[in-house]
């Protein structure tokens, strides 16, 4: 298990790599599909069997939609002239790396090892799950009685954006 | 937009109607097994791209079908609402779980979760049905 | 080492947002880093040996997963679509509008 999920991850690195790096805009799209169904394998791995489900859907509808968006306007990424702005911005986005990279090693020594969680708040809904709300699936309890203002506000932040979208991709009025 | 061979559209037709029933049959036993009202809600969404994509666009019947995701996707939010506020007209808190608990693996049990679930399928179908049909509708050179 | 390698793909997105002109890979590099925060919730969240919080039986005790960090990744999930098909929406509309997918470009055109 644990030699699986390590080469899931490094394929999921090597494809974000190549979704940031090429020139044509939708094999970049494309590469982003390799990182999200890597995920949904993650996921399965890391016994997570409704996350599964929810990511590949979602997956699939980020992919149609940023596919349908770059057929519609340009599918090539314009050149870069080498300047000393692009060669500051590197050095510059390099050294932030590094130091971010040296501190979040950092702070991975202070979680609890991986496999081994803290489960002090989980403890009750795990017990208790069960005869308190009477759902088998201890997930769907969490989200729709222990938690039910998170699903609330999330309900309503998918509205919002819907008619974001709606606003925004508005066609005009025939004219008069 | 054109649609696609005929081949396609009369296997689109077929399978259009089973992922439906997949994705009704995981919203309802979402509190059963892996699965609920998101997962079953962008399922059920899938099914009608799939019939919109296989068989092209009429300008017209979009549009009415834009009405009628509005509209079931308002009511599906305003439902979940009221089943929260419940709880407070009781006279106890909000989001209150007041139907009873039944028997546990059994399908009429959990209360007021295969409620809410069923509330949060619609909504999740008919806003993600709105957001392809917006995408796919831009044409170029619409807004100059 | 498996937290490290999902800070390795956070920083890849970061390098994304930071580094490109593009605006379609500066939304690419955004999801990039939100699918890096879904796998660290998930991975807080393993235990070794245990099966997917689901009760089977009402009998015998098993040993589950976390399921609170699996609550918090699937809403994060659904908010994290309609995050980036909003950024799409207005990216679609810029190119309308300016031509250019390029941020550098339509800082000049402005109007």
């Amino acid at each position: 298990m644990f030699t699986l999920l390590i080469l899931l991850m490094i394929l999921m690195i090597i494809g974000a790599i190549v979704a940031i790096q090429s020139k044509d805009l939708l094999s970049a799209a494309i590469s982003m599909g390799i990182v999200g169904f890597g995920l949904t394998l993650v996921f399965l791995v890391l016994q997570a069997p409704d996350l599964a489900i929810v990511q590949i859907v979602v997956e699939t509808l980020t992919l149609i939609i940023l596919i349908a968006a770059i057929l519609k306007t340009t599918m090539e990424e314009s050149k870069v002239k080498k300047s000393a702005v692009v060669i500051y911005s590197g050095i510059g986005t390099v050294i932030l790396l590094a130091i971010l990279l040296f501190i979040l090693g950092d702070t991975f020594n202070e979680l609890p090892g991986f496999g081994c969680p803290d489960l002090r708040m989980s403890q009750d809904y795990i017990e208790q799950g069960l005869e308190k709300t009477g759902a088998a699936n201890l997930v769907a309890s969490v989200i729709l009685d222990f938690r039910a203002y998170d699903t609330l506000g999330e309900a309503t932040v998918l509205f919002t954006a819907v008619m974001g979208i709606l606003a925004v991709l508005r066609r005009k009025g025939r004219k008069e | 937009m054109k649609g696609m061979t005929e081949i396609v559209k009369t296997v689109s037709k077929l399978l259009a109607g089973l992922i439906f029933f997949y994705g009704m049959y995981i919203v309802v036993f979402g509190h059963l097994t892996p699965g609920g009202g998101f997962a079953g809600g962008v399922i059920i969404s899938g099914a009608f791209i799939l019939l919109i994509v296989a068989n092209g666009i009429d300008d017209e019947k979009i549009s009415r079908g834009k009405e009628k995701a509005g509209f079931l996707e308002s009511s599906g939010i305003f439902l979940f609402w009221i089943i929260s506020t419940i709880g407070l007209c009781m006279g106890t808190y909000f989001l209150l779980n007041f139907l009873g608990k039944g028997k546990p693996l059994n399908i009429f049990s959990a209360g007021t979760i295969p409620l809410c679930n069923i509330a949060i399928g619609a909504e999740v179908s008919a806003a993600l049905c709105s957001i392809v049909i917006a995408f796919i509708l831009v044409k170029k050179g619409d807004n100059k | 080492m498996t937290y490290l390698l999902c800070s390795l793909l956070f920083l890849v997105g970061l390098s994304g947002v930071l580094l490109k002109r593009n605006l379609i890979k500066i939304v690419i590099s955004l999801t990039i880093i939100e699918y890096s925060l879904f796998m660290f919730l998930a991975l807080v969240g393993y235990k070794h040996e245990a099966v997917p919080p689901i009760v089977t039986s009402l009998t015998e005790k098993n040993n589950y997963v976390d399921p609170l960090p699996q609550a918090l990744v699937l809403t994060a999930i659904v908010i994290g679509l309609a995050t980036t098909a909003l950024l799409v929406a207005l990216a679609v509309r810029i190119y309308e509008k300016y031509g250019t997918f390029d941020i550098r470009e339509i800082r000049r055109l402005k109007g």
